[in-house]
């Protein structure tokens, strides 16, 4: 691993293109590059056991952004494009931050039927956020998952831990608010 | 040996055999398009993604993926009724159903196998309509991505990742939004890329092309005035015929001359003359290194390491950068052509560099990066201006309305045009070395050899090595194809374990008779055989086969360079490496 220090992202250069295209180069401190090589080191640096690796690290910092993933790629000797392959295949990776309050909107068969896709609709709006997205302020992030294994309430919503049953898109402003103080 | 029967045919093959090949085997054509594989290489991908190659097994509810299927003792296989022919075709108008529709103006066009596929199957309507990718186009110096074109047949990903293991390329996201792209999207430029252009060359369809750089030609060839001089590497002499419906393996070089000319260039000339330039510089830093390194210099680096191939540079630059000091310090033949054309011809014919345009015809994609370089320029103006690829080429013979077939054979013009049959075999895995040993041999033991080819140094095996004996002294030497084997070879001299003195490199598999600017092969390996012993063929027709015989390279040296190695020659044929950052770069991008 070449010598990496200590400093803030730095925006280096700016691409003009038909969609907005920005190269960041960011570094990651040494400690968190030792908390790296001790997950991988757990795993053996066994390529194989690369979603571990990655569920661990994710664990670790909250999220999994493009410098941790250069870490562990380079520690398991695979190219990074396959570990990003891999981060962008599974829902459950994140390679943004998740907010303070992390929503979850349950869109399994049950929940979509009685009306997930409303309510989703209905998050994104108050929050002015896509899918997989959070909040300027780190407050608020939205995600979907698929069964959380309360169909009877359905459709269901998790922030954080606390789970919401039989939510209306009319009672999403209710539920934000009493995170909004 | 397992017993089955596809199309009433009744047949034997080993187990473990696909269905697919067993049907092969008995001369039944199955359409394929994510899977191919070239077994001498060892080269297979067969993700069983497509499903076009389904069949019918009796007994069996669901058609089976022929590719992937392993076939079983007793199996009655149906490879051509109603129902696989119509889910083929279902199949296919899926795939095409989200395929952006603009065949007339796209680069595939003609070679592209999705196109192919709906001819074959007569497709004439497509029932299906729904979203469409929109992705943004990445240009690099060599290669476009267009991967709404893309079909993710994941060709590209394998030969990237396990021939190459450059691992520029890999499937990122998932369902409709999938695109095989480099890590976090990034842009090519900014990825390990080595511009090997194999993935060009496998890519069934438009999503991975060259970057065309013909009207840039064109607008020279119109300026009264430019000079425009061109040089042809070796390998497109024994390819480009393919594309005028030739036999692959046909030698077209007095063709090749002969159109160059109709299309207007002033002076057409031969890389195969900067090969054996190469020869000379590269062979001389051979012989020095090995009386180096048996004086028992600690200075000396072994193995000498060749420096002809760009996307083999731009490999180790990437991937080797503690190991700069190892390759050769000369420059590619297309570097070293430019570097003299710019210099020596320029003041010869009392041209201004600024008023010379130099054009390189290529089998390779890395050559139009390794021409970009800012180290091959002069105060701003680039050594060789645009390098074409052989299928570029190909295409400008027919805008201009050239009759290939009835050209007369032409020969090139002097003094940059005359070369050995050693120049001429670079383009093939083991042609560099062996060419450097015709030459070092000689200089080494002031003997004449008897026999001028080194068949031990030929081949197609990966990896290789032959012992050379030069009158006592044994020189080990090692030849990589393909920079998966290169790495292996890298990886050695990094552990210090390398027994080679020299070590040839190229990094597509059989060397630049496969480049990635050459004709489709469609993945036919015969077809790299052809070309491989035509190369062989013309160097034994070559009156003059050795480097250090070429009269020209002669009077380079007299006239202009002194010896090789010195001062000016040096300066103008020899060249340094950088390290390439491989710092994670992002591209973030909303799309």
């Amino acid at each position: 691993m070449s010598q990496k220090t200590d400093i803030a992202p730095e925006v280096f250069q700016y691409m003009p293109d038909e969609r907005e295209v920005l190269k960041v180069k960011v570094n990651l401190p040494q400690s968190k590059i030792d908390t790296i090589d001790r997950i991988c080191e757990s795993f053996d640096n066994d390529p194989g056991e690369l979603i571990n690796v990655l569920h661990e690290a994710q664990h670790e910092f909250g999220y999994l952004p493009a410098e941790v993933q250069d870490v562990i790629a380079h520690n398991l000797k695979i190219p990074v494009a396959q570990v990003y392959g891999v981060v962008t295949f599974y829902t459950y990776f994140t390679m943004v931050p998740k907010g303070e309050f992390p929503i979850s909107i349950c869109t399994g068969t049950a929940c979509y039927v009685r009306g997930a896709e409303k309510v989703l609709e209905e998050f994104k709006k108050e929050l002015n956020l896509k899918v997989g997205e959070t909040t300027p302020d780190g407050k608020f992030s939205i995600n979907c998952l698929r069964c959380v294994g309360a169909c009877g309430l359905a459709p269901v919503v998790l922030v954080g831990e606390r789970v919401y049953g039989r939510v209306s898109p009319d009672g999403v402003k209710n539920i934000l608010d009493e995170y909004r103080k | 040996m397992i017993k089955l029967t596809i199309d009433n045919k009744t047949i034997e093959v080993e187990p473990g055999t696909t269905i697919l090949k067993a049907a092969r085997q008995a001369g039944i054509e199955i359409p394929t398009l994510c899977h191919f594989e070239m077994c001498d290489m060892g080269i297979e991908n067969k993700p069983g993604g497509c499903r076009i190659c389904v069949v019918e097994v009796e007994g069996r509810r669901n058609l089976a993926p022929s590719c992937i299927t392993e076939a079983q003792n007793g199996m009655v296989i149906n490879t051509h009724n109603i129902r696989v022919l119509n889910a083929r075709k279902t199949v296919l108008k899926l795939i095409i159903s989200d395929h952006p529709f603009d065949c007339l103006v796209c680069a595939k066009s003609g070679h592209c196998e999705l196109q192919h596929l709906a001819t074959q199957f007569g497709i004439r309507s497509l029932p299906y309509e729904g979203e469409q990718s929109h992705y943004r186009k990445d240009t690099s110096p060599s290669i476009i991505r267009d991967v709404d074109k893309c079909i993710m047949c994941r060709r590209c990903e394998m030969v990237c990742n396990e021939v190459q293991t450059v691992g520029a390329l890999s499937a990122v996201n998932r369902g409709f939004m999938a695109v095989v792209a480099p890590a976090f999207e990034m842009n090519l430029e900014n990825s390990p890329c080595t511009y090997c252009g194999q993935c060009v060359s496998v890519c069934p369809t438009g999503a991975l092309t060259e970057v065309d750089h013909s009207n840039e030609v064109i607008r020279a060839l119109s300026n009264p005035k430019k000079t425009v001089v061109v040089q042809t590497a070796p390998a497109v002499r024994a390819a480009l015929g393919e594309e005028f419906g030739l036999e692959p393996g046909t030698l077209v070089t007095g063709k090749l001359v002969a159109a160059l000319r109709r299309l207007g260039f002033d002076y057409v000339f031969d890389t195969d003359f900067s090969a054996d330039l190469t020869i000379m510089e590269e062979g001389t830093e051979l012989l020095n290194r090995i009386k180096g390194h048996l004086a028992g210099d600690p200075n000396v680096r072994i193995p000498l390491l060749t420096s002809c191939c760009p996307g083999w540079v731009n490999f180790f630059e990437h991937n080797f950068p503690d190991l700069l000091d190892v390759p050769s310090s000369a420059k590619s033949p297309q570097q070293m052509f430019g570097a003299i054309a710019k210099s020596y011809f320029a003041d010869k014919i009392g041209v201004n560099r600024k008023d010379m345009i130099v054009v390189s015809i290529m089998p390779c994609l890395a050559k139009k990066y390794e021409c970009q370089r800012d180290e091959f320029k002069v105060d701003g103006n680039p050594d060789v201006d645009y390098s074409i690829s052989t299928r570029e080429l190909a295409a400008l013979i027919k805008q201009a309305n050239i009759d290939f077939l009835e050209l007369p054979d032409e020969d090139y013009d002097d003094p940059l045009g005359e070369s050995s049959g050693a120049g001429v075999i670079f383009g093939n895995t083991g042609g560099v070395i062996e060419a450097a040993c015709r030459t070092a041999y000689e200089l080494y033991t002031g003997k004449t050899l008897d026999k001028v080819e080194f068949s031990e140094l030929r081949g197609m095996e990966g990896i290789r090595s032959a012992t050379v004996d030069f009158d006592g002294l044994e020189l080990n030497i090692g030849i990589a194809h393909g920079l998966g084997n290169a790495r292996k070879l890298l990886d050695e001299v990094r552990a210090g374990k390398s027994q080679y003195h020299a070590i040839e490199i190229m990094a597509c598999p059989g060397g630049c008779i496969s480049g990635g600017g050459q004709p489709y092969t469609h993945l036919k390996e015969e077809v790299l055989m052809k070309r491989t012993a035509a190369l062989y063929t013309e160097d034994e027709r070559k009156t003059i086969r050795k480097s250090h015989e070429n009269p020209s390279i002669i009077k380079l040296y007299k006239e202009y360079l002194g010896e090789p190695g010195s001062h000016r020659a040096h300066s103008l044929l020899h060249t340094e490496y950088f390290p390439k950052s491989n710092e994670v770069t992002i591209t973030l991008n909303n799309h």
